[in-house]
């Protein structure tokens, strides 16, 4: 009877219904981009460059690979997107001072994968990657060979003959370094398992690489782990300010929703005026109508939950793919919390039309009004 | 037995007197037709013997309970419990099949019983009907769902408020017929009218001019065997349901 007394009014209902799905739609849609956001942008992020730097403690000059490899395990493998090691020396071309840094080339791509490289990076033993001002001061390109030469870490004079594979472009001070692997450093200075640094690019916010950091200093003797502050605290302040307008956002939409319903259950009280005041002489208390409105509200409130989980979730995954380019994660729980705050809204919202609705004065029923 | 008794009934909105100084017994079993102009307060004392109004001064005792005092909560469930009102405009719900308008008032008062509810559609002659809506049927059809939605708790008191104003003569003599075999059962019937042959049906017509009765009459030639001796009749041998 309650269900086919709704078919029957089904206009009015179904500008109800669709006022609350598209309100729960958007929540449910809202609340998923405003969780997922951490994520996607942390990994968007990333490449802005490394966010934790690993360098020797105190009196320290080096840290060993081994050192490396320990702090190496307090990071997130999961979150984890690259980890280079550096080692530094000033070298001569031509008589002119350049720093050499050897370094794991795959990962140095995954930490500063916004590095412009013309040409390619190296690939094979006697390649190097030299920055764009140590290009433009001794003019090579990429295919030329030059000679470095310098004092070793035993402090024998070398002079090795190198190809370049590809010119840098970083923005940065990179631009007046030549990378070469670090297996071709490690010959080239006669030294073998320490590094000057360690940079890492984790997928993680600021606390979290803090409380990673306090680890590693805590655990590992003889490195010191800091954050690049530069990058954590302005993706701290992007990441509040997103959230801040999704959750701004979504406030607004929840207002709009409650607003739409109220207006329409005002509308349906207004319509039922004469059938509130012949249920009330026909011998309804006050509580029934009440129950009846608010059942009706509920009913609705639910029906549109169910819709706003569903199409919520496809909106999320839109908007994400759209502006992300990646997927999002479904999260089960939205569904219990689409359903209840859409209930909860929608409740909300016909409470002063209810009130109305007892106001109704079963004495106009006889009158014919 | 008196099933209801107006004890100086007066009901003022603003300036306007409504109804002044009314003084009215209605026996059980009794059929009381009240005629007057417009605007001279029936559908004013209507309300306030259905419980739908209080008055502004004065006392109403129904079944032995002085309504006039109770709360408006109360006076709900009075009208729930004793009452049965049948509408000029004939007020359906019209979303809401004939059977369905007879079980909403089935539902406030007990639960809905789709059987007992068609078995009063029958008895009004609207048994095919039943799953019509109220645009379906025709005025005098639907007069008559809303007799059967009023019968359907067996009310103590029975009140119409021109019944038979929106029906033409054929419908007329339906809705009167239906009214004679509730009466022959022993209902007590209240009906506000404009219609003299319609009042002539009843035992006594009450004649309201400014909010005051203005005379009574007793029909003694009533058509269905004549007034007191009927009424006699009538709660010796048949027990409102
Ligand atoms: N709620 C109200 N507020 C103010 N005045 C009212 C109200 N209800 C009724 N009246 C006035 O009380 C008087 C009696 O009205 P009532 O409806 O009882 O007349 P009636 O005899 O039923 O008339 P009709 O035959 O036209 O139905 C009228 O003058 C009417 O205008
Ligand atoms: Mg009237």
């Amino acid at each position: 009877m309650v269900i086919s007394s709704l078919l029957r009014r089904r206009s009015r209902m179904i500008v109800a219904l669709l006022a609350v799905a598209i309100g729960a739609t958007i929540l449910s849609g809202l609340i998923t981009i405003y969780y997922d956001i951490p994520r996607q942008m942390g990994q968007e992020f990333r490449s802005y460059g490394a966010n934790l730097v690993i360098v020797p403690s105190g009196n320290e000059a080096t840290i060993s690979m081994d050192t490396v490899k320990k702090a190496a395990a307090y990071l997130p493998a999961e979150n984890l997107i690259g980890l280079a090691p550096y080692r530094y020396q000033t070298v001569k071309i031509n008589e002119q001072p350049f720093m050499a840094a050897g370094t794991d080339l795959a990962e140095a791509q995954k930490t500063s994968p916004y590095w412009f490289v013309s040409g390619r990076w190296p690939e094979s033993e006697g390649e190097a990657l030299i920055g764009q001002e140590v290009s433009n001061v001794i003019r090579l390109l990429p295919g030329s060979l030059f000679t470095i030469t310098g004092t070793d870490a035993k402090g024998a004079a070398f002079e090795r003959e190198f190809t370049v594979s590809g010119v840098v472009q970083t923005g940065g001070t990179e631009e007046a370094f030549i990378f070469m692997s670090l297996p071709d450093f490690e010959s080239m200075m006669d030294e073998s398992g320490k590094v000057d640094a360690a940079e890492c690019s984790i997928s993680a916010s600021g606390e979290t690489l803090a409380e990673i950091a306090e680890k590693i200093s805590a655990n590992v003797p003889g490195v010191s782990p800091r954050l690049v502050k530069r990058v954590t605290e302005s993706e701290g302040a992007v990441l509040t300010k997103l959230q801040a307008l999704v959750y701004l956002v979504t406030v607004i939409v929840l207002l709009l929703t409650m607003i739409c319903v109220a207006t329409t259950m005002m509308a349906v009280v207004a319509e039922r005026r004469r059938e509130i005041g012949l249920r009330k002489a026909l011998g309804a208390a006050n509580r029934s109508i009440v129950f009846e409105f608010l059942g009706e509200g509920a009913f609705l409130g639910g029906l549109g939950g169910v819709f706003g989980a569903v199409f919520g979730f496809v909106f999320a995954q839109e908007v994400s793919v759209r502006v992300f380019s990646r997927s999002i994660t479904f999260q089960p729980l939205l569904i219990p919390v689409t359903l209840v705050a859409s209930v909860a809204v929608t409740a909300l919202a016909c409470l002063i039309p209810v009130r109305s609705a007892t106001d109704v004065d079963p004495a106009i029923v006889l009158r014919g009004e | 037995m008196d099933l209801l008794e107006l004890r100086d009934i007066s009901k003022i909105y603003g300036t306007l007197k409504a109804l002044q100084n009314i003084n009215l017994t209605i026996k059980q079993g009794e059929w009381l037709a009240i005629m007057g102009p417009s605007g001279s307060g029936k559908t004013t004392m209507m309300n306030i013997i259905g419980c739908m109004d209080k008055p502004s001064a004065g006392s109403v005792i129904l079944d032995g309970q002085t309504i006039s005092r109770e709360s408006a909560k109360n006076l709900t469930a009075i009208r729930r419990d004793k009452i049965g009102l049948i509408f000029q405009q004939f007020h359906l719900i019209n979303y809401l099949t004939a059977v369905e308008n007879v079980m909403v008032a089935q539902y406030y008062h007990s639960m809905p019983d789709e059987k007992e509810a068609l078995l009063a559609l029958e008895r009004v002659g609207l048994a095919n009907r039943a799953k019509h809506l109220p645009s379906q049927l025709s005025g005098g059809e639907q007069q008559r769902v809303c007799i059967a939605r009023a019968l359907i708790n067996y009310p103590m008191l029975i009140l119409a408020d021109e019944p038979t104003g929106n029906l033409d003569e054929t419908n007329e003599g339906i809705v009167l017929e239906i009214f004679r075999q509730l009466h022959r059962e022993g209902s007590t019937i209240i009906v506000v009218t404009h219609d003299p042959e319609v009042a002539e049906e009843a035992q006594r017509t009450v004649v309201l001019e400014h909010g005051r009765i203005a005379h009574i009459h007793p029909h003694g030639s009533h058509p269905h065997g004549g007034g007191h001796d009927h009424h006699h009749h009538a709660e010796e041998t048949e027990v409102p349901a």
